[in-house]
């Protein structure tokens, strides 16, 4: 095992695939020579690979996937960047229309196996164009698969699945999680989609979430463990294929649920979770479910504002206060 | 240009069957048993023949809505096709797709879309995956008249030309996006000219005389092969009906559809009068290719009425290529 970054294992996975599979490319704005990304997670792979399989392209997000559906469906394995999750709106047609539902709307003669990484989460300042969290989206198009890594140790593995996948991949990351560090593996491994973590267990209420809400809620568990309430916190890894499994297991097993993202509260995945959960299990509750989101605004700038949108330490406290 | 006999020949039979394959189509429209919306290649016939004509098996087409043509023309079956616009189990979607999706992917069509405009995109991803995996393939990307106002436009004839990809960009010039005039959306009198701010050498044909599409084609395929980059080539063309199905094109003046719709401009006509004047064919060897042809293309309208439809939980397969 050896300590990384986020950025530096989610880097290993991308050089491991392109050095054993010569049809793997990168393509994105500003992504190769120059930059190395904007978060700089594709630094130094020009320089190794070339700057013809780490592509810088035009500021063009429509073509740019477009370019990787067809580049896919023709025996290639692109990894799309788009620099910001906001800016995915514009290549909803290519990501959405086109990748997802290729495989249905030919009746499986085409695969698309391509990845589409971007970055989703607010915490930096940088307002409604840059801070967005759109999951969702993704997760309520069939045809997608959704990854949400949030922990160095899991990203390397499943960016790795994510290549080698036969279908489309949505590849979210988040901004304020790509300095933390962790132990990786030093010998390959790879991640199947679909299997959530349990990043800690305990007894008396589940909390399940995303991103960098899984950081805040492992540190809130650990004050509370301090107070004798013993809290599970799961991440399911990808949000399509969606583990259900393991969200039951442990509601069964601790009667309480807290959904925690940094989304818009309506229609955010915690709300398809929580839907999931009285379907499933409603018997084992002991308590409502309970979402904490941000509200139902824009993502705003200023500091005290921003701070106040995203979901905090303490009102993931409250809400599990709330129901133990 | 020198062009063999056995070059006409080919010409005229692929403007034909195009022809006596939507015909088909509109016969079956008047069984009422084609589902949904048909957008008729009636009429433009001429643009997918002499496109097609001068590729190779191997090279790929980016089809459109208005996809009957392109497909047949690269040589797709007939009865598959008929069965997918009648939403039969046999199609070549296995009903999934329909008119706006007719696909055969094995054929060297990458997709026929729904979404105006958003062809061009993935035509620049395989383009490219010819180029990077080295094939010496090309793709002939069809897109109307209304798609070159639409953002992917710009976008992609600016990557095809940055990365000097081996791409034919083909404008079916109509002059109609649905009812609207082109003259009211396109400041210039062309639209090839348009290609002058990407730096793509582009040419305008009459897109009813098969020979001069072919010609133009063959100048353009060869500088892709040879590593010289795209080509745009503008086809004048009119459609002999409407937009879709139950649209009578009552906004086009009458003297314009008399003179695009005249025996003279005929596509069918026109190549086949070049074929016969060149001494490619008679008029009695040029009447039984058509008896041929119509021999075949009924047969697969017998194939299609007669093939089942397919379960209606074959709804759920194909999403992804495995399901969870």
């Amino acid at each position: 095992m050896t300590e990384m970054t986020y950025r530096e294992a989610l880097k290993a996975g991308l050089r491991e695939e392109m050095q054993r599979d010569e049809s793997v490319f990168l393509m994105g704005e500003d992504i190769g020579l120059n930059w190395g990304g904007a978060f700089k997670v594709t630094k130094g792979l020009a320089e190794e690979f070339g700057e013809e399989r780490v592509r810088d392209t035009p500021i063009s997000e429509n073509t740019i996937a477009g370019a990787a559906v067809g580049a896919a469906i023709t025996g290639m394995r692109p990894v799309a960047e788009i620099m910001f999750g906001d800016l995915i709106t514009l290549a909803m047609d290519q990501v959405c229309n086109q990748a997802a539902k290729m495989r249905y709307m030919f009746g499986g003669q085409t695969s698309v196996p391509l990845v589409i990484r971007t970055v989703f989460g607010g915490g930096k300042n940088i307002a409604s164009h840059h801070s967005q969290s759109l999951e969702a989206w993704f997760m309520h198009t069939p045809g997608l698969k959704v990854a949400v890594p949030a922990f160095a140790s899991d990203v390397k593995g499943l960016i790795k699945t994510a290549i080698r996948d036969p279908d489309p991949v949505l590849f979210a990351e988040h901004k304020l999680v790509y300095d933390k560090k962790e132990e990786v593996p030093d010998e390959e491994y790879l991640i199947p989609f679909g299997e959530a973590k349990v990043r800690r267990e305990g007894a008396d209420v589940t909390v399940w979430g995303t991103f960098f809400m899984l950081h805040k809620a492992l540190e809130v568990a650990e004050e509370l463990a301090k107070e004798g309430i013993s809290v599970e916190v799961i991440d399911p890894r990808t949000l399509v294929p969606l583990d259900k499994k393991t969200i039951i297991e442990s509601v069964k097993k601790t009667g309480r649920l807290v959904l925690v993202t940094e989304e818009t509260k309506t229609l955010a995945t915690t709300a398809e979770v929580a839907a999931i959960v009285q379907e499933e299990a409603f018997d084992w509750l002991d308590a409502p479910i309970k979402r904490v989101n941000a509200p139902d605004t824009p993502v705003p700038f200023a500091p005290t504002l921003e701070n106040f949108f995203i979901p905090d330490h303490k009102r993931i406290a409250q809400a599990i206060r709330d129901i133990i | 240009m020198a062009v063999d006999k056995k070059k006409l020949i080919d010409l005229y039979t692929r403007t034909l069957k195009v022809r006596l394959f939507e015909e088909k189509v509109w016969e079956l429209f008047g069984e009422n048993i084609v589902p949904g919306t048909l957008h008729l290649y009636l009429g433009q016939e001429a643009v997918a023949a002499g496109v097609t004509a001068a590729l190779k098996d191997s090279d790929w087409v980016q089809s459109t809505h208005r996809g009957h043509g392109h497909v047949i023309a690269k040589g797709a079956d007939e009865k598959k096709a008929l069965a997918e616009l009648l939403g039969k189990a046999t199609g070549s979607c296995k009903g999934k797709g329909g008119s706006m999706h007719i696909t055969e992917f094995k054929k060297g069509v990458l997709g026929a879309t729904g979404v105006v405009a958003s062809g061009l995109p993935i035509a620049v991803g395989a383009a490219l995956s010819c180029k990077m995996r080295g094939t010496k393939d090309v793709v002939a990307c069809f897109f109307g008249d209304g798609a070159s106002n639409n953002g992917t436009f710009g976008e992609s004839l600016n990557m095809s030309a940055i990365w000097q990809l081996p791409v034919i960009w083909i404008v079916e010039n109509n002059l109609y996006a649905m009812g609207t005039p082109i003259k009211l959306t396109c400041p210039s009198a062309t639209i090839a000219e348009r290609a002058n701010g990407y730096c793509i050498p582009n040419t305008v044909v009459d897109g009813n005389n098969a020979l001069e599409v072919y010609e133009a084609t063959v100048e353009a395929v060869k500088r892709a092969r040879q590593g010289g980059g795209p080509t745009l080539i503008e086809c004048r063309t009119y459609r002999q009906r409407g937009h879709s199905r139950f649209d009578p094109a009552k906004y086009r003046p009458e003297d314009e559809a008399k003179e695009w719709l005249s025996e003279n401009r005929d596509a069918v006509n026109v190549i086949r009068k070049i074929a016969i004047e060149r001494s490619a064919l008679t008029e009695k060897e040029a009447d039984k290719i058509r008896e041929k042809l119509q021999k075949q293309i009924d047969k697969a309208a017998d194939f299609a009425r007669n093939s089942e439809y397919p379960k209606p939980e074959d709804a759920l397969e194909d999403v992804y290529a495995e399901a969870f």
